[in-house]
């Protein structure tokens, strides 16, 4: 049934700190097994498969194996038109959609020289930002699904689900929605819309206590997480981890406040971050209360962005759209934006032809999920399942 | 009639007489679980529904869709049995049954109403501990002959939280035993008769008034541990590792249609048996909380027995209900989270009660 191994095998360079801390298990050892944890496993946002390396329930080695929802992102698009490329962006995080666009968009905005008004600008970061919500609401619901509660996943779905009624007026998709267009957006916000916003941020505020007293602050929640599967800032400098996770880590690093744009720095909001408030500086619980917390700041941008929108007078979203892309200005860029999961980069060649030369597509869930192997050695099973949560991966990021 | 009657007097038929009723109060309770259990489902669908702000099944069969669980069961039966090639077969077809069996056998002692009992065993309680363990080989079983990693892994931890929850379980159900002075599941619950007040989780069972009340925070944590110990025992949350869904799927991943089915039902009998063993020890039994609410067995030994089992079972149901409600509120243990506290914190807990009650029983009983 499982793989005689020879017990002595070295271990490789991550692994090696942590044998020592295995060594006092060395006396009790087994046959060492080896299991696949995916694709289809529930805990796995997906298909990912892990393959873990077990001694008992401890795991002596886990290595993502990924590449189950490749679509070739990055040669489809060199295959069609700089617009064309947007409606495709939504599917790369299919969880955060609006932002994968203003990531794009922003980038082929520079590089074109192209200027938006502001009130398009905060149309944009209004919407964004209610993506933020709606993707933190799946990753908080996802990983408490993951520990094993389940009544949280259904009540922040509900909560997403009024998110997704707003974008489905707002633009007719509900998950993919293909709204920021590179110089504007594909509509207008509908009349009556800014209030429902509001409506919206009234009703959220609340509930986020609500999941504090259901789920953050639940003992057995914060037995689980704290001190489990803990990512250090030096960690997350050397393989890139960024988004909550490093905040997690305690590091104060947000695009938004770091390298504003889209007028970010006129808003008024805070970055929380990871204090070790349960347990270490870093772990589980950290990166889990940076999100709840990044909600919570989220719906600040929403309001003011909302109270803003109500002031300035309409325009034409459409007006600084090109009339063509046939032409467009030669030249490189990179262009990096806070997507919720971390910094989405797009690294952008024109040859000044309708299609580009190269996309380059930084996603932050393949960052971010590359840390695992140097994070699992040492967990046990059920710590991987919080591990793999709590870095909030997407699938679709991950193989683009 | 003449021909039955001398029959009966007979005193060689007895012992068909004897096995006949056996039979039939063994078919009556294989419906009564079978009842149960389809019932029990449904209500853990409205609790979840519930506590997760939506309506549950609300179609089929009409009201608040209670036919949903018997339409699921008639579909898990019309499914097709797959046995994958690489299992060991006989153990894999031999597993589900054991584990419905050995919570199926456990009924036998439990004590519906004054004569509503399978049979009254001298040692009842120690029975229905020892018949419900066999369930662990039968998931050792289910889980190794699959030949899967995952279900090994489900196996082992069902087996080892189950052995290892054993022992607080048996410390709790001590302190009723030692209070009553006896094993048998009838006496366990004629000591606490007269009243909530008398039950064994206020003090009473043995005791009498103004002794129960030094006696009261000690059976409270003896049922406490019992309680928290048997959602352990049975494989609930937030002790339901060895099903953890989201980590190691479950012992029973190879298992499909019925064979799967049946690892079901006998998570929910096993629900109601431990429920029960509660009810009966440390909440009763079939005794109404207060007296006037009972018929006594002068005026009418029917519907005495009736009234009985309508307490036993609405207690256990409400317990059900707390299992229920548990379940869909707290996040799961880790393993050695789970050891720690059945370790750690339930076993030192339960011996130093045994210690305190065994001196108030020498102290105080009459």
């Amino acid at each position: 049934m499982s793989e005689t191994q020879d017990l002595n095998i070295p271990l490789g360079p991550p692994q090696e700190k942590m044998s020592q801390a295995l060594a006092s298990v060395e006396d009790v050892h087994g046959e060492r097994m080896r299991v696949q944890m995916g694709p289809q496993h529930p805990a796995t946002h997906g298909v990912l498969r892990v393959e873990i390396e077990t001694d008992g329930e401890l795991i002596i080695k886990g290595t993502p194996h990924i590449g189950y929802l490749h679509r070739c992102f990055e040669k489809v698009a060199e295959n069609i038109t700089w617009p064309q490329i947007v409606p495709f962006t939504d599917r790369l995080d299919y969880c955060s959609s609006m932002n994968n666009n203003l990531g794009f968009v922003l980038a082929c905005e520079k590089l074109f020289g192209i200027e938006v008004s502001e009130r398009i600008q905060t149309i944009r970061v209004l919407v964004t930002e209610l993506n933020r919500v709606a993707n933190h609401c799946v990753a908080i619901a996802a990983y408490s699904l993951d520990i094993g509660a389940w009544t949280p996943f259904l009540l922040l779905i509900q909560e997403r689900e009024h998110i997704l009624d707003l974008f489905e007026e707002i633009c007719g998709g509900r998950l993919l929605l293909n709204y920021i267009w590179i110089g504007g957006l594909s509509h207008d916000v509908p009349d009556g819309w800014l209030p429902k916003v509001h409506e919206f941020v009234e009703y959220m505020k609340p509930k986020i206590p609500e999941l504090n007293q259901l789920l953050s602050y639940n003992k057995i929640f914060i037995e689980r997480l704290a001190n489990v599967a803990v990512i250090p800032a030096d960690v997350c400098y050397q393989y890139g981890v960024t988004g909550p996770n490093i905040r997690g880590a305690g590091v104060k690093w947000d695009l938004r406040k770091n390298e504003p744009y889209s007028g970010y720095e006129t808003y008024d909001f805070d970055i929380p971050i990871g204090t070790g408030e349960m347990g270490q500086v870093g772990d589980a619980w950290d990166r889990y209360i940076v999100r709840v917390r990044e909600v919570e700041q989220s719906l600040r941008i929403i309001e003011q962005a909302a109270t803003r929108l109500e002031g300035m007078p309409g325009d034409d979203v459409k007006a600084a759209i090109p009339k063509t892309f046939a032409k467009v200005p030669k030249g490189e860029i990179y262009f990096r934006t806070e997507q919720p999961k971390g910094e989405l980069g797009f690294y952008l060649i024109s040859n000044g032809k309708a299609k580009p030369y190269r996309v380059k597509c930084r996603a932050p869930s393949f960052s971010n999920l590359c840390v695992m192997p140097k994070v699992a050695p040492g967990l046990l099973i059920a710590d991987m399942v919080a591990l793999i949560g709590s870095i909030d991966i997407v699938l679709g990021d991950v193989d683009r | 009639m003449n021909v039955l009657t001398s029959f009966c007097n007979n005193p060689a038929n007895w012992f068909f007489i004897k096995l006949a009723i056996s039979l039939i109060y063994m078919v009556g309770m294989i419906t009564f679980v079978s009842v149960f259990a389809l019932f029990a489902i449904w209500l853990e669908r409205k609790i979840s529904a519930w506590a997760q702000d939506r309506l549950g099944p609300m179609e089929t069969g009409g009201f608040h869709g209670w036919l949903q669980t018997v339409a699921d069961m008639l579909k898990l039966l019309l499914k097709e049995d797959i046995i994958p090639d690489a299992v060991d077969r006989p153990l894999f077809k031999l597993a589900p049954y054991i584990v419905f069996a050995s919570s199926f056998a456990a009924f036998a002692t439990l004590p519906f109403a004054a004569n509503l009992i399978g049979t009254d065993l001298n040692i009842g309680i120690y029975y229905i501990v020892a018949i419900s363990s066999l369930v662990v080989i039968a998931i050792i079983m289910a889980g190794w002959a699959s030949n899967n990693k995952w279900s090994l892994f489900g196996a082992m931890r069902s087996a080892s939280q189950m052995i290892s929850y054993e022992v607080p379980v048996a410390l709790a159900l001590l302190i009723p035993i030692l209070m009553a002075g006896s094993l048998s599941m009838q006496d366990l619950v004629s000591v606490q008769a007269g009243g909530f007040w008398n039950w064994t989780i206020f003090g009473g069972g043995g005791f009498k008034l103004p002794f129960t009340v030094v006696a009261l925070p000690f059976t409270v944590l003896a049922f406490l541990i019992y309680f928290w110990a048997s959602l352990a025992e049975v494989n609930r949350c937030p002790f339901d590792l060895p099903e953890g869904e989201s980590e190691i799927i479950g012992f029973h991943v190879e298992y499909s249609a019925m064979r799967f089915g049946m690892f079901f039902f006998a998570e929910f009998a096993n629900m109601f048996l431990v429920s029960g063993v509660a009810v009966a020890l440390f909440l009763g039994g079939w005794y109404a909380p207060l007296p006037f609410l009972e018929v006594s067995a002068e005026t009418s030994p029917v519907l005495h027995n009736i009234i009985g089992a309508f307490w036993f079972i609405s207690k256990s149901v409400i317990l059900v209900a707390v299992q229920m409600w548990l379940r869909w509120t707290l996040p799961r243990f880790r393993v050695d989270q789970l050891m720690h506290v059945c370790w750690k914190v339930f076993l030192p807990f339960s011996l130093a009660n045994i210690l305190i009650v065994s001196l108030l029983v020498v102290l105080f009983n009459q």
